[in-house]
């Protein structure tokens, strides 16, 4: 049965990295065109675009390669909408730790990238030191460990996350022994789910000791990901989708799984068993290498379906302006189509909210229970 | 390829807001919920428990009291069989006295009637020997009136006599 179910996840991990790879190359390409497009050609659309006036700084603009890449990726004020030349962004704080110490102040100091401060200066929305001449400076060493957009939103889910749980444990002992109400209801069925379907058949009898850690990745994961759907400001986010914080998750997973390694697990790595003490030279490394590979596996996985589907909305909305820019006519119909696919994508997103927070608990289960199975050489080779 | 660039800050941020994430929920989250669960589950899995011993203890119950009852019909069956043998025996055992007593006093009549018939018989006898002696005496008186004759009839009967 576990080794169906690893089978059946296998296929779906290539499919997904196929299809994350393809809309990856597609989305590069896109990008590309376009950069090359507005750089080599810049003043032909500065010439093309003299006849229409003020409208056409918005054609210019129409990049979708580069505004999704920066909707998907991490930023340094919170961008909420720009209204005329007026960008509407919550700023955050910025904090740097180099050789003279922690800084710290507010992203709005930066100007949107305009301007530099104590040493540092946005570009292409990352933090790069700048010379007292206002040029670049690639030698300075320092650490970014600025309060990020990312980061505030997922500041922000774990306050919600951790607000309903208090609750609905405090909801729970205030009903002590009686049927659980509203929101603990609701989130009953998840810690069911979590404990019945997933840690108890995937680790076995000694279950108990994952469950509060395969309890809280899953629900942070599915809260992220209900998260990074939501447009509008506390929402909109890609944590999920951003590999630095799948990395953490997969590391977490990997950690507690080496630290509940038992012989038996640690055997099978560096002494399998029933082979040639010959073929450890070919096997070890190959072990070892399959034990890295886990928890690579739930990064990536999980980074690449959620800035998936991010890249999948974005795109679709993008091409509303991108015909708009064409022409207005062709911009409406294109938005029915746009908005319906939309709409569409947002269900097949919340289902992979779900989907994706499920298969990353379940095969960190299935890898606790792979560390703490007690192997019986006979049947398994 | 910036996307699959793994920030620095993110990747601190993200350690300690998950370690106490997982802290506090562990803690103050999942410990009294998944508590609270497995209580109400074993209080119920117990009121099931409990609510199986007592249909059982009821069919048991019921099972007893269809036992005592059929008991009861036996003994009163195997009474009512007892009550019947000791009327038939009693009944035989009367009949029986009261055959043999019968019995007895017919042989007792019986004996008595043969006594009597054996006393009647033998009266009847010592009778017909006194009568015949009587009637031989007469008959012998008058047959010996002459004393030759008596002495030749005595003679004859004295011969036989020493013979004998």
């Amino acid at each position: 049965m576990q080794h169906n179910k690893r089978n059946i996840f296998s296929y779906l991990i290539q499919v997904f990295l196929l299809v994350s790879y393809f809309s990856f190359t597609a989305l590069q390409v896109n990008a590309q065109e376009h950069g090359n497009h507005s750089h080599n050609e810049a003043t032909h659309t500065a010439t093309v675009d003299a006849h229409h006036g003020e409208e056409t700084h918005g054609e210019e603009e129409v990049d979708a390669g580069k505004l999704i890449m920066e909707h998907i990726a991490d930023a340094h004020d919170w961008h909420i909408a720009t209204i005329g030349h007026t960008h509407v962004t919550v700023p955050l704080p910025i904090i740097i730790k180099d050789a003279s110490g922690i800084k710290m102040f507010s992203s709005s100091k930066f100007e949107h990238g305009h301007a530099a401060y104590e040493g540092y200066k946005l570009a292409e929305g990352k933090i790069v030191a700048v010379n007292a001449d206002g040029s670049e400076n690639h030698e300075a060493h320092f650490y970014d460990l600025s309060i990020t957009k990312n980061v505030a939103s997922m500041f922000i889910s774990v306050i919600v996350l951790c607000w309903i749980m208090f609750s609905v444990a405090s909801s729970y002992s205030k009903n002590q022994g009686k049927a659980p109400k509203g929101l603990a209801n609701l989130i009953e069925i998840g810690v069911l789910f979590i404990r019945d379907e997933v840690a108890k058949p995937s680790i076995g009898p000694k279950y108990h000791k994952f469950l509060p850690y395969l309890l809280t990745i899953f629900f942070f994961i599915f809260i992220n990901n209900l998260f990074g759907l939501i447009p509008i400001f506390p929402g909109g986010a890609n944590v999920t989708g951003n590999i630095a914080i799948t990395l953490v998750l997969a590391l977490f997973t990997f950690v507690v799984t080496s630290i509940n390694g038992n012989k038996s697990y640690w055997g099978h790595i560096f002494m399998p068993p029933g082979v040639p003490k010959a073929l450890w030279v070919l096997l070890v490394p190959i072990e070892i290498i399959g034990m890295l590979n886990k928890p690579i596996v739930l990064m990536i996985r999980l980074f690449a379906n959620i800035t998936a589907g991010h890249i999948i909305m974005l795109g679709f909305f993008s091409l509303i302006f991108i015909f708009g820019a064409m022409s207005e006519g062709l911009g409406l119909g294109v938005s029915v189509l746009s908005v319906a696919f939309t709409v569409f994508m947002n269900f097949l997103e919340l289902l992979v909210a779900f989907l994706q927070a499920y298969v990353f608990t379940l095969l960190s289960a299935l890898y606790f229970g792979s560390a703490v199975e007690e192997h019986h050489h006979e049947e398994h080779h | 390829m910036e996307l699959v660039k793994p920030g620095l800050g993110l990747v601190f941020w993200m350690t300690i807001t998950f370690s106490i994430v997982l802290f506090l929920l562990s803690k103050f989250a999942w410990k009294p919920i998944l508590n609270s669960i497995r209580e109400r589950e074993d209080s119920i899995n117990n009121a099931l428990n409990a609510a199986e011993d007592a249909r059982k203890q009821m069919s048991a119950l019921q099972a007893n009291n269809e036992k005592l009852l059929n008991e009861a019909r036996a003994e009163r069956e195997k009474m009512l069989k007892e009550a019947q043998e000791m009327k038939d025996n009693i009944i035989s055992q009367a009949k029986k006295t009261a055959d043999d007593e019968a019995q007895k006093l017919i042989a007792k009549a019986n004996a008595s009637i043969e006594s009597a018939k054996l006393n009647a018989m033998n009266e009847l006898k010592t009778q017909v020997a006194v009568l015949s002696v009587d009637l031989a005496e007469k008959v012998l008186r008058k047959k010996m009136e002459d004393r030759s004759q008596q002495e030749a009839f005595v003679n004859e009967n004295l011969k036989s006599i020493t013979l004998n």
